[in-house]
Parts: C-alpha cells; sequence; structure tokens
C-alpha cells in the first residue's frame, strides 16, 4: 500500500517552496505509473509528450501579454474583450476546455485581483500554467481576507482611495486582469507593449512594467 | 465539505513562496502527471469535480505538506483505481493483472493537443426560470454539506449582491458524486469586504465569486 504522506514527510521542512529537494520516490511512482498506464492501452506517451510541449510552449503569458498589447492599442477590440472575454481571446486564436475567461479591468479607480481560494483555477490558454506561489496555501488563504497585505507583500502599495476587487475563481469561470496602460507609452507599437505586460500584472499583483523598462 | 482546501480567511499559513520567474515544471515527474491528468481526463470516467472532491478528502495534514503535483498524483491514482482502470494490485507490481484486456484506443497527440486548445461547452439546459436578477440583494446559505460544494465558508450566511447571471450550468456536486448532472444557474455575486471581514478593513473592497442558484436565498 502506497503511503502518500512519506515523500511529503521527507521534504516538509521545504514545504514552503515545495519544487525543490522532490524525493525520487515520487519520480520513480510516476514512472512506474506511467508504464502501467502505457501497458494497459490507456494512455500512448507520445500524447503526453504533446500536452507537455502545449503546457511548457504553446500556453503562458507572452498570449495574455499580447491580447492587452492588443487592447491598449484598439479601442473596438477592447470593448469586445470587457464585453465577452472568451469569444475576444478566441479572436487571436485562444482558447481551452476549462471555462469562460471574463477579463476585468484596472482603472485609476478599482484594483482587480485574481486568486482560487478552493484550488488553483487560472486562465490558462492566455496565462499558461499557474505559478507555486498562486497555488500556495498562503496566497489562496489570504488573498480574500488581507488583499492589500498581500500586494504589499509582493511589493504593490494600491491607495486607500483606490477600490480592491478580489476574483474568486471557483465556477468555471476564470478572470484576467486587464492592467492600466503605463504613461509614455502613446506611441509604442503592440510588440513593444506586450514586452511590458507580466504575468503579475495580468493576476494583479502588479502593474505593467514602465516605458523605461525598455531598452 | 469543511476540510482544509477551504482555506479562504484563515490566519497561519506562512509567507507567500514568491517567485519573479520560474519553471513550467519544477521536475519532469511534475509534467508527466499533468500531462497523464489530462489523458487520462479525456477518458471520461470522471469530471473537474470529481477530481476537486478527490483530493478534498485527503487528510488535512498530507494535504498541507503535500506539494501541489503530489496531490495531483494522489488524485489521480485514486480516481483511476476507484474507476476500475487500473487495479490495486496492478499499482502495487506496476504490471498489467495477467488476464487483464488492454484498453484501446489511447488519446492521440492529436486528440490532445485539440483538447487543449479549444473552449468546451459548459452551458446547460435551462432550469426553471432564474431566481434572482442583477441587482437582488441575496444571502449566501448557511450550508455545510459533508461532500463537494463550490461554496466557501467564508461567504456562508453573507449577505451581497448579484451582479451578473451567467447561465445554466452543470452544478458541481452532482458530477462528484458520479450521479446525473442537473444544472442551475450561476450568479456572479458581489459581497463588500466589510460584510466578509469586519469594520477594519477598507470599506471600498470587495469580493466576487460565482455562486449556484441553491447557494442563495433572497437577502
Amino acid at each position: 500500500m502506497l503511503r502518500w504522506g512519506d515523500a511529503a514527510m521527507e521534504h516538509a521542512d521545504h514545504h514552503d517552496h515545495d519544487h525543490s529537494d522532490v524525493p525520487s520516490d515520487v519520480a520513480l511512482r510516476v514512472k512506474a505509473l506511467e508504464s502501467l498506464l502505457v501497458e494497459k492501452g490507456l494512455v500512448d506517451p507520445a500524447a503526453l509528450d504533446a500536452i507537455i510541449e502545449t503546457y511548457e510552449h504553446k500556453v503562458g503569458p507572452h498570449n495574455g501579454a499580447r491580447v492587452v498589447a492588443r487592447a491598449w492599442t484598439d479601442a473596438a477590440y477592447k470593448q469586445r474583450l470587457l464585453q465577452d472575454g472568451t469569444a475576444a481571446l478566441a479572436e487571436l486564436g485562444y482558447a481551452g476546455p476549462q471555462g469562460s475567461i471574463i477579463v476585468v479591468e484596472n482603472t485609476d479607480t478599482v484594483h482587480n485581483l485574481i486568486v482560487c481560494t478552493l484550488c488553483s483555477c487560472y486562465p490558462y490558454p492566455v496565462l499558461g500554467l499557474p505559478p507555486v506561489w498562486y497555488k500556495s496555501a498562503a496566497y489562496r488563504s489570504r488573498a480574500v481576507i488581507d488583499p492589500r497585505g498581500v500586494l504589499h507583500e509582493l511589493g504593490l502599495d494600491v491607495s486607500p482611495d483606490v477600490e480592491v476587487r478580489v476574483w474568486d475563481s471557483n465556477a468555471e469561470v476564470r478572470y484576467m486582469v486587464l492592467p492600466q496602460r503605463p504613461a509614455g507609452t502613446e506611441h509604442m507599437a503592440e510588440p513593444d507593449l506586450a514586452a511590458l505586460v507580466t504575468r503579475d500584472a495580468m493576476i494583479g499583483v502588479a502593474h505593467a512594467r514602465p516605458a523605461e523598462a525598455l531598452p | 465539505m469543511n476540510s482544509v482546501h477551504d482555506m479562504g480567511g484563515m490566519h497561519g499559513l506562512g509567507p507567500i513562496p514568491y517567485a519573479a520567474a520560474e519553471p513550467v515544471f519544477h521536475a519532469q515527474w511534475e509534467s508527466r502527471v499533468a500531462a497523464l491528468f489530462s489523458a487520462l481526463g479525456a477518458l471520461g470516467r470522471w469530471n473537474t469535480d470529481a477530481v476537486r472532491y478527490r483530493m478534498e478528502r485527503m487528510p488535512p495534514d498530507e494535504y498541507l505538506r503535500a506539494s501541489y503535483y503530489e496531490r495531483w498524483l494522489r488524485a489521480l491514482t485514486d480516481l483511476a483505481l476507484e474507476a476500475g482502470l487500473i487495479s490495486p494490485a496492478e499499482l502495487a507490481s506496476g504490471r498489467p493483472d495477467p488476464g487483464s484486456a488492454r484498453q484501446t484506443p489511447a488519446l492521440t497527440p492529436e486528440q490532445a493537443k485539440a483538447n487543449l486548445s479549444r473552449n468546451r461547452e459548459w452551458g446547460k439546459p435551462e432550469p426553471a426560470s432564474a431566481r434572482f436578477r442583477p441587482g437582488d440583494a441575496v444571502r449566501a446559505r448557511n450550508l455545510h454539506p459533508a461532500t463537494h460544494t463550490r461554496l466557501p465558508r467564508y461567504v456562508r450566511g453573507r449577505a451581497g449582491t448579484v451582479e451578473r447571471n451567467r447561465g445554466a450550468r452543470a452544478f458541481p456536486a452532482d458530477g462528484s458524486l458520479g450521479s446525473e448532472e442537473t444544472s442551475q444557474h450561476l450568479y456572479l455575486v458581489r459581497f463588500s469586504a466589510r460584510e466578509l471581514w469586519g469594520e477594519a478593513v477598507n470599506p471600498r473592497d470587495s469580493v466576487h465569486i460565482e455562486l449556484y442558484d441553491s447557494y442563495l436565498e433572497p437577502g
């Protein structure tokens, strides 16, 4: 009988960064499970490779950044994006099986923050798989009760005059933040603008990078 | 169920393990688990809520100690066992049981990629007319089901306002228990931060969350 606590116990001291010091025990267990499933004809290893290729290269914040840059430069697109995120993302070729995607806009008076308190819901066609910190107990527990404290801890202080809206995605509806366009970028083209848009800005824990960030 | 996965509002879970950049997977085995999950899920033996319910039933101490993909591995193994895709003997030996039929066809690479890059239709046939409309005052019911729910503890009993009707959706408890899916209207509900957390928080702030029709009562 497998004892699931064992592997985790071995690196319990490291649970804050649970990606390190992974015991080889887990790797071996995964390998054994995969071989069994392959031998039974339940999975094709080439399909697993294709899935990993999608997760590692096809989806990711570069997709979301392109969407944001388009919205910053094309008012009609921005309107469609805020009206029906799923459809506007599909226009640029981004779709996925997990549900509809709603885009929420940061303004001078509203700052949006995305979380999934119950698990790890995340708009992966546009942001890829969520980072470890987004899935952590610390973030999931505190983002709803103390969003300003969380933002401060991550280096972003939001004025008390600005409304903080937390979006707890829990029902096959996923959220992405449309960050504010940085000052001084009026003459920038889409590809340069996209380079200013980070994963963190689209989760809502940071602003887009300033214009000076570009070489 | 009131387990540790429902952690919205908890204290004491430490600093956020932030990293500005990190690889998509931190070890090769993590990527294999993620891919196995997607490939086996495509066989249609369980749905997303069944997966969630599997993880929620992990003992709380183990849930908190395990890394994200360790939780996935555990849920995947348990689901495969429960669905009869593999047997305990096969899991222990790593080899197919003598005489066990090979199950085919497996998901092809083309199908796998297509599954990940197309929108799935989440809408369900409309149930009886929606009980609530945008602008309605509502209260999240004080429900404590011992099985799967998407009604987190921190909103139970709290008053909010319906902002949108997202349309009819499959009700999560059905899928997680393997019973026939029913549909309910799903609403976006806004709760003021003060209603949830008291007077100490900024009166401007709010939490938005989607809640199913049966989670709500008139406010």
